[in-house]
């Protein structure tokens, strides 16, 4: 089953120049479970590509599907909705709320579908990632790391179905990074969770099943069977590969 | 002169940007409130100086208490000056079965010398010039009396013993004793008729005027003839000194309102503060590469100085022409106060509002702008340098002496200044002392809520500093607000209700020696025993211990009006029950006869008087010394006849005397008032209930104008708020972009904000309303001595107001952030 599919995905923005041309026309389709990296030069339109999938902006031509549902038949609010519980984030500068603790970053996609105890829930995931003993931290008491693991935790807590991750060991050191990388998949592992990630770390995109490069504005698929690392594909995603 | 350039168009780039928008607001409101009430000021001011001589009626006037020597007259006419006379007295006219408590003005034909009346034929109808004053047997009627009265022209009244026929509505007369602020409706009657009312004898209090015009020449030579022969008691007016009330009022309105208008502009000063913050931010990274271009600190520092010029100059401007228009609405407020049509006001505002919008620019604005020359050029190359240190005190430092130096400017008293400067200091610390308390009390509530309330609260914590400046700015324009309208009524009401039940609501004066029996007689087969007639004699204090006392000699203006007037003596047996000594011993029955006083504390101080002087009297033409053997203390709240001076008796037995009393009538009784002046017609009532209904519509409209310029304290409340909200838009942006991410719906994401701006505006309601009350409580209990009742309106009209105001006003001010593309937001904040 397709989890993401964009189809002739374009996107243009004005300039003073003309009309700039960040994406031309891609095509892409993410398996359920499968882990998929985008890679390319930082300008190559990775994160445009990555946000015009999860709906956070609006493409100029072409269409998104998340989890079956066509997103430009969705107003702002109908994509929230959808991403509401179905969609995690890792962002690579965090993108916690300063004015909230740790607990309550992570409580926060809970509450906004309505589920119960998000307190529980919000605490057994930083738990998970280890930091039970941080809850009542605001982000600025943190570090980025523990940021880091933070924002995984708020994109795992509900349980979704796709994760987004936007370099998301870009603002971290080496050692920090694969930390949180291994986080990630563990978790993946565990939720079975479709991922597309957007990197321009070879060693990250590594993990993933496959791995597309984006170079002006249009997607290659790079992957090269047998690749330096053994990657365990879920067997439901399997047979779509 | 390239600089200016730059500067202009800098300054036209961040206008279109939206940068200076708040900046220029405040700087508008501050402008406009002061500007309001220096146009008005102004305006009434030139009226003064202008026509001080209309407003005297003449170019100068001989003014007594007593009857003018008509030699002064008939001299002045002997070389060639034209005259004219006026008495003016407190009377109750009769009409149906309504009194009511006038102004009379009985005057001689050619009144007035200087200036026009004005009648009309209907109250407030089309009026017109005359030159001709009321035929003998006629009076002319103010509106206002008119109006209360139930009458129209050519109905009769009552005053004193005669029967007289309104013949026209008073309009305007130039010199209108006291007008501004003054309380009692107008009659005029001809001078002719006054002996027949036998309103007027001795110890009647009436001011006597002879008016006097002519050629400057003509005029000195006269003055200095008059000069030699005026007695105590009689003075002399001159343009110059034309109506000092008038002048004491405008002084004083003018201080008032100018103070009241002064809150606003320091209100707008936090709003301008908080907004050139935010333009030292964004304008940050633009130094930085200025200075790596090889701009030096100083040219980075005159660009950015020029372009706050620029546009205090513009926004100062557009100021004063909303002044002007408001200014408007101010003189329409008071009209009924300033009899004449105001002239035009002159340009002297237009400069006092360019300086002060400069000086509150240049104060708020200046320390955040001039740390942009710290921003070190290596910024371009990593963002993080150069962020600029808080140097907050220098922020404190320049608004406290903006403010000082604008105080200073109004009241022209360091001491005022000072008082008022720590008051507000300490208000201001209190109010926000008490707000971060709040802040610090909504955290619990976060616990638990659900996720927009946890958002909303989270952000007033997170922005604790804006917050509390919102809270307090704001919360200060509704605690004026409802100071004037609420706590003022109740203090007010209050005082009205402390009043001893049977406290006397009628006052007697003008009762004949002849008259005390048979008044008696009438009280007692009415069931008014305690009616208690005192006799009063009227006499000049001319000296105290040999020392001749002149007012001049007291810079007291209590004490140079006590001077001027004359004092009513009295004598009794026993010192009267609300009375108390406190210096020296009352009299035995052996000292009965002697010259001695009895004088009541206050009058003791203000005049320098102690126990054992000797003060010099003037009774009737015959001069009295008497030894001061002790001081009272006074009831004045007990509304009982008192007297500053009381003598033992038989002393005064050969001085003409008038009598005094006073009662309490039940409201159903009035009809009583009117048998009473029907048998003694020359007896003047006096209603305290009419008197305090005078007061109080006086109190309403003076009150009206300073809730009017508290508007603008409001106004620049709300620019505060704005100027927060500008500030902290990136951050609000980021966080809901963010939410947005994580699927907030805008209902969601709408009710967040509800949440964290009607709780702001809950707590700015509470303050004002515990602001309100606390000073209520302390006016209530140190300055009038009532007990004071918590109002529970106050709270309920400052929560609502609050909570709705700042609720509404917040996410109107917020809207924007909800419509931008959730991932051009995350990019930036990356």
């Amino acid at each position: 089953m397709c989890m993401v599919q964009a189809q002739k995905l374009s996107k243009r923005v004005a300039s003073p120049e003309g009309t700039l041309t960040l994406l031309d026309e891609v095509d892409l389709e993410v398996a359920a479970g499968e882990a998929c990296a985008i890679v390319g030069a930082s300008g190559s339109g990775k994160s445009t590509l990555l946000g015009l999938l999860a709906g956070l902006d609006a493409p100029s031509a072409g269409r998104v599907l998340l989890d079956g549902i066509d997103l430009g038949t969705l107003d702002e609010d109908g994509r929230a909705r959808l991403r509401a519980g179905r969609v995690g984030f890792v962002f690579q500068s965090f993108q916690l709320l300063p004015s909230l603790t740790a607990l309550e970053n992570v409580m926060l996609p809970l509450e906004l579908i309505g589920r119960t105890a998000p307190g529980r829930t919000a605490r057994e995931v930083l738990a998970r990632v280890g930091l039970a003993d941080r809850l009542r931290h605001y982000p600025s008491q943190l570090s980025g790391g523990e940021q880091q693991r933070v924002a995984i935790a708020r994109a795992f807590a509900s349980g979704p179905k796709i994760l987004f991750a936007d370099e998301p060991t870009g603002n971290l050191d080496q050692v920090t990074g694969e930390r949180v990388i291994d986080l990630v998949f563990s978790l993946n592992r565990e939720h079975a969770t479709t991922i597309l990630l957007v990197t321009h770390d070879e060693a990250v995109a590594a993990h993933c099943h496959r791995r597309l490069h984006l170079a002006a504005g249009r997607l290659r698929d790079d992957s090269v069977p047998g690749a330096d690392r053994q990657v365990d594909l879920p067997e439901a995603a399997g047979e779509n590969i | 002169m390239r600089i200016f350039r730059l500067s202009l168009l800098g300054l036209l780039r961040d206008w279109r940007a939206g940068e200076l928008r708040v900046l220029g607001l405040a700087l508008v409101i501050a402008v406009a409130s002061t500007t309001a009430v220096g146009f008005f000021t102004d305006r009434i001011a030139l009226l003064m100086e202008r026509q001080a001589s209309v407003l005297l009626g003449a170019d100068l006037a001989v003014v007594s208490s007593d009857p003018i020597n008509p030699g002064f007259a008939s001299n002045a006419r002997g070389l060639g000056l034209k005259t004219a006379e006026t008495g003016t007295f407190p009377s109750v006219v009769l009409a149906g079965s309504t009194t009511e408590l006038l102004e009379v003005k009985s005057v001689s034909a050619g009144y007035p010398l200087r200036g026009v009346l004005r009648v009309a034929q209907l109250p407030y109808g089309k009026e017109r010039a005359t030159r001709t004053i009321p035929a003998p047997g006629t009076v002319w009627l103010g509106p206002r009396a008119l109006t209360r009265l139930g009458l129209r022209i050519g109905d009769k009244i009552k005053l004193g013993s005669s029967v007289l026929t309104i013949a026209e509505v008073l309009a305007y007369e130039p010199d209108h004793g006291g007008d501004l602020f003054g309380i009692a409706p107008r009659l005029l009657m001809n001078l002719q008729d006054m002996p027949a009312t036998a309103l007027i004898g001795p110890g009647s209090r009436a001011t006597y005027r002879l008016l006097i015009a002519g050629p400057a020449p003509v005029l000195a030579k006269f003055r200095q003839w008059v000069d030699r022969r005026l007695e105590p008691g009689e003075r002399l007016e001159d343009v110059r000194d034309a109506r000092p009330q008038l002048r004491e009022a405008l002084d004083r309105a003018q201080k008032f309102l100018g103070l009241a208008a002064l809150v606003s502009v320091l209100l707008a000063g936090v709003a301008i503060a908080t907004a050139t913050r935010r333009y030292a931010v964004r304008h940050l990274d633009g130094t930085a590469v200025m200075r790596c271009l090889g701009a030096t600190q100083r040219y980075v520092v005159w660009l950015h100085v020029l372009q706050m010029l620029w546009l205090g100059l513009v926004a100062s401007l557009a100021g004063c022409a909303v002044g002007y228009f408001a200014q408007q609405v101010l003189v329409y407020l008071l009209s009924g106060l300033v009899a004449a049509p105001l002239p035009p006001p002159s340009g002297f505002p237009v400069v006092t509002g360019l300086l002060t919008g400069l000086v509150a620019l240049l104060g708020f604005a200046l320390p955040p702008v001039l740390r942009l020359k710290d921003v070190t050029p290596a910024r371009v190359l990593r963002r993080d340098l150069g962020q600029l240190p808080a140097r907050t005190w220098m922020v404190y430092v320049a608004a406290l002496a903006v403010a000082a130096a604008l105080m200073l400017w109004q009241t022209r008293d360091v001491r005022l200044t000072a008082y008022l400067l720590s008051a507000t200091s300490l208000t201001l610390a209190v109010l926000s002392a008490v707000a971060y308390a709040l802040v610090r009390l909504l955290r619990l509530l976060r616990a638990h809520s659900g996720v927009a309330w946890r958002l909303g609260l989270a952000g007033i914590a997170r922005r604790a500093g804006t917050s509390v400046v919102q809270m307090v700015a704001f919360g200060i324009g509704i605690m004026l607000l409802l100071l004037l309208s609420l706590v003022r009524g109740d203090l007010l009401n209050e005082w009205e209700r402390s009043l001893p039940p049977g406290a006397p609501n009628q006052f007697v004066i003008n009762v004949q020696p002849e008259q005390v029996a048979p008044l008696r007689r009438f009280f007692f087969a009415n069931g008014l025993q305690d009616a208690v007639l005192y006799p009063m004699v009227r006499g000049r204090l001319l000296a105290i211990n040999h020392r001749p006392v002149r007012a001049s000699s007291y810079s007291d203006i209590r004490a140079r009006h006590l001077i001027e007037r004359e004092f009513n003596l009295s004598w009794t047996l026993r010192p009267q029950p609300d009375n108390h000594i406190v210096a020296g011993q009352w009299w035995t029955a052996a000292q009965y006869g002697k010259p001695l006083v009895s004088i009541e504390q206050g009058l003791a101080k203000t005049l320098r008087i102690k126990l054992g002087d000797t003060l010099e009297y003037r009774i009737a033409d015959r001069d009295l010394s008497v030894r001061v053997v002790n001081l009272r203390k006074v009831e004045w709240d007990s509304f009982r006849v008192n007297f500053f001076a009381v003598t033992p008796p038989g002393l005064l037995n050969g001085y003409p005397a008038t009598y005094i009393t006073s009662f309490h009538l039940a409201a159903d009784r009035h009809g009583l008032l009117r048998r009473l002046m029907q048998r003694f017609p020359n007896i003047t009532i006096i209603d305290v209930q009419t008197v305090m209904a005078q007061v109080r519509s006086i109190m309403h409209r003076v009150n009206l104008s300073l809730e009017y310029v508290f508007l603008f304290t409001l106004l620049a409340g709300l620019t505060v708020l704005y100027a927060a909200l500008q500030a902290t838009q990136d951050e609000r942006t980021h966080e809901v972009a963010v939410m947005r991410a994580l699927g907030a719906t805008t209902r969601q994401l709408t009710l967040s904000l509800m949440v964290e701006f009607t709780a702001i505006g809950l707590v700015t309601g509470l303050l004002a309303a515990l602001g309100a009350t606390v000073s209520g409580y302390l006016v209530a209990r140190h300055l009038f001595h009532l007990n004071y009742h918590v109002d529970p309106r106050l709270w309920v009209v400052g929560l609502i107001g609050g909570g709705a105001g700042v609720g509404t006003f917040g996410v109107w001010g917020t809207r924007f952030v909800l419509a931008r593309p959730p991932l051009q937001t995350l990019r930036e904040f990356s």
